[in-house]
């Protein structure tokens, strides 16, 4: 995955550095300076309804960016923007710059596939796959690569523990993922995406179908992972985002109406829309 | 109030209308009807082939190799008509399975819409056209055309019908198959897409181990359609019951006997006649254990597609 960087970078187009300046400044000074992911105005469209009309936002390194806002304000499209996942939707499409370390991830010349191996992801509804044991799951991505390691066992053990599975399912790791509950077939997916090592980590409304106490371990999850990794959490739910997002980041119909450190956005909101988002009276 | 209420009881009482009461009874006895008829077939199958083993062991019906019912020197080995069929089917199978899956991951997979729209109903052409139309295109066409490629291959044969027996259950298995392969929900898919899989990975390790037991179904029906499958044998096999795997040979299955001596001067009563019914009892039990394993499969399959 580093090749793929190294051979890129020289190719960089030297006309995103003004924009990339601009957006900084347009920025509040407290968004780190050596972002991970850069968007710059990025439109996406579903046959011929734009659902993003223009983002420009930074990620930065290291982490959680949690990103709220009413039904249908095109989060989930926007972080599926970011690992090309949207494009495999029949009929959507996606326009403008998705920066990774300073790379167009939209470029020619990008595969999409070694791209999602880099920018992991983890759906709303917890997909383990049916015919794979717990075990194979979390191999799967390496299968699907086709790459063979000697040490997976170790890497087993390694992400189901980082993903607190690992004490739960020591002993029945080779019974089928969709056993589990759907708490733990949500952590074996977020286990499994762990496995490849990924740069950055989306999540997609990733409690949405669970329980309460369910939730409450993911949420405990990402607050231990987001020490080491990049993540971008979509959530409806806004005592969620308040728990987990270092950053907040407020969509509303498919544009960015406000992006700010957690606490700003939920104390002391400089947008109309957003104070009326998080204080419920609207959306 | 009072006439309120009346009228409420009366509205409560008024009976169910006619065609309620009747549809139930008249649906339940067509359902009686179905069940009814195989249990006829059963009950036929079963005392005529009683009346056939009177006169022929058990033991010879399974361990002789010869199929001679019909000559001076007669024997009764069902494994000559049963490789007949074993043999046809296979490489029907051999023919359809390989080319049924493949269109199904296509037409399901890759295919765009409008593709998928002129070629679904296409397939499906090929289950409409009747079988004897087959046997002639075995016997006329096929045949002459593999006599050019296959050295000592007869004129009636196992590999033709063979392969032309492929061909007739080729859209029953790509059609069964592609429902399969479509019923994996697409966050599977997706699930696959995220880990860095290309789209024939996710294929291969994901959507078709998820559809695995459809697709098992879909090819045991298509087996039990060559198993049963007549006209096409009938016509260009041959008559031969062998005891033989050499597909360039005429040959004789089941169905194709079964054919024979009810088209021919067997008069009724008779051992030869009685043949018949224990053919059809041997072949009858093999399509219904085909088609119980299809039916436990796709009984998974919607389970699997449910999680």
């Amino acid at each position: 995955m580093n090749a793929l960087k190294v051979k890129k970078m020289p190719n960089l187009p030297d006309a995103s550095r003004p924009v990339t300046r601009m957006i900084e400044t347009r920025q509040p000074a407290q968004i780190s300076k050596t972002p991970r992911m850069q968007v710059i105005d990025l439109h996406a469209w579903f046959g011929k309804t734009e659902v993003l009309k223009g983002i420009s936002m930074s990620i930065a390194s290291r982490g959680s960016t949690a990103i709220i806002g009413p039904s249908g304000c095109g989060k989930s499209t926007f972080i599926r923007c970011l690992n090309r996942m949207h494009e495999v939707v029949r009929g959507a499409r996606a326009d403008g710059k998705v920066l990774l370390d300073g790379l167009d991830v939209y470029s020619p010349g990008v595969n999409p596939v070694r791209l999602r191996e880099m920018v992991g992801m983890v759906f709303q509804k917890p997909n383990p796959f049916p015919m794979m044991s717990i075990r194979q799951n979390v191999l799967a991505g390496l299968k699907l690569q086709r790459i063979k390691r000697s040490d997976e066992d170790e890497l087993v053990e390694r992400v189901l523990r980082q993903a607190a599975l690992w004490d739960e399912v020591k002993d029945i790791l080779s019974r089928g993922g969709t056993t589990l509950s759907g708490g733990q077939q949500q952590r074996l997916c977020i286990a499994r995406a762990l496995a490849l090592e990924p740069e950055v980590l989306l999540m997609d409304e990733p409690c949405s179908a669970l329980d309460p106490i369910a939730t409450g371990r993911i949420e405990e999850l990402i607050l231990e992972l987001k020490s080491a990794y990049t993540i971008v959490i979509v959530t409806h739910n806004m005592q969620q985002a308040a728990r987990v997002g270092d950053r907040t980041a407020f969509f509303c119909l498919g544009q960015l109406i406000e992006y700010n450190d957690t606490a700003t956005i939920f104390t002391k909101p400089l947008n109309r829309q957003t104070e009326d988002y998080v204080t419920g009276r609207f959306g | 109030m009072t006439s309120k209420c009346e009228n409420s009881e009366a509205r409560l009482r008024r009976p169910r209308p006619l065609e309620e009461r009747v549809v139930s009874h008249v649906l339940g006895a067509c359902a009686v009807l179905c069940v009814a008829t195989t249990a006829g077939i059963i009950a036929v199958l079963l005392t005529q082939s009683v009346a056939f083993f009177k006169g022929v062991s058990l033991w010879q019906f399974l361990c002789d190799t010869q199929w001679t019912p019909l000559f001076t020197d007669k024997h009764f080995g069902i494994w000559a008509l049963v490789c007949g069929t074993l043999l046809t089917s296979v490489i029907a199978l051999a023919v359809a399975v390989p080319l049924g899956l493949l269109g199904a991951v296509y037409l399901s997979e890759y295919a765009s819409q409008t593709v998928r729209h002129f070629l679904k109903p296409a397939v499906e052409v090929l289950a409409g056209i009747p079988t004897v139309i087959y046997g002639y295109f075995a016997l006329t066409f096929i045949t002459p055309i593999l006599q050019k490629i296959v050295p000592g291959l007869a004129g009636f044969n196992a590999l033709g019908s063979g392969v032309v027996m492929g061909i007739m259950i080729l859209p029953i298995i790509a059609s069964l198959s592609e429902d399969a392969i479509h019923a994996v929900p697409s966050s599977l898919r997706e699930g696959a897409y995220a880990l860095g899989g290309g789209k024939f990975a996710a294929i291969r390790r994901v959507v078709l181990p998820t559809s695995f037991s459809g697709i098992a179904a879909a090819v045991i029906i298509g087996m039990s359609r060559a198993v049963g499958e007549t006209m096409i044998v009938a016509i260009a096999a041959g008559q031969q019951p062998r005891f033989t795997l050499d597909p360039r040979v005429p040959i004789e299955t089941m169905t194709a006997y079964i054919v024979q001596v009810s088209m021919g001067d067997t008069p009724t009563g008779t051992l030869e006649y009685h043949t018949i019914f224990a053919v059809g009892m041997m072949l009858f039990i093999v399509t219904m254990t085909l088609n119980i394993a299809s039916y436990y499969l796709r009984k998974r399959m919607t389970r699997g597609a449910a999680t």
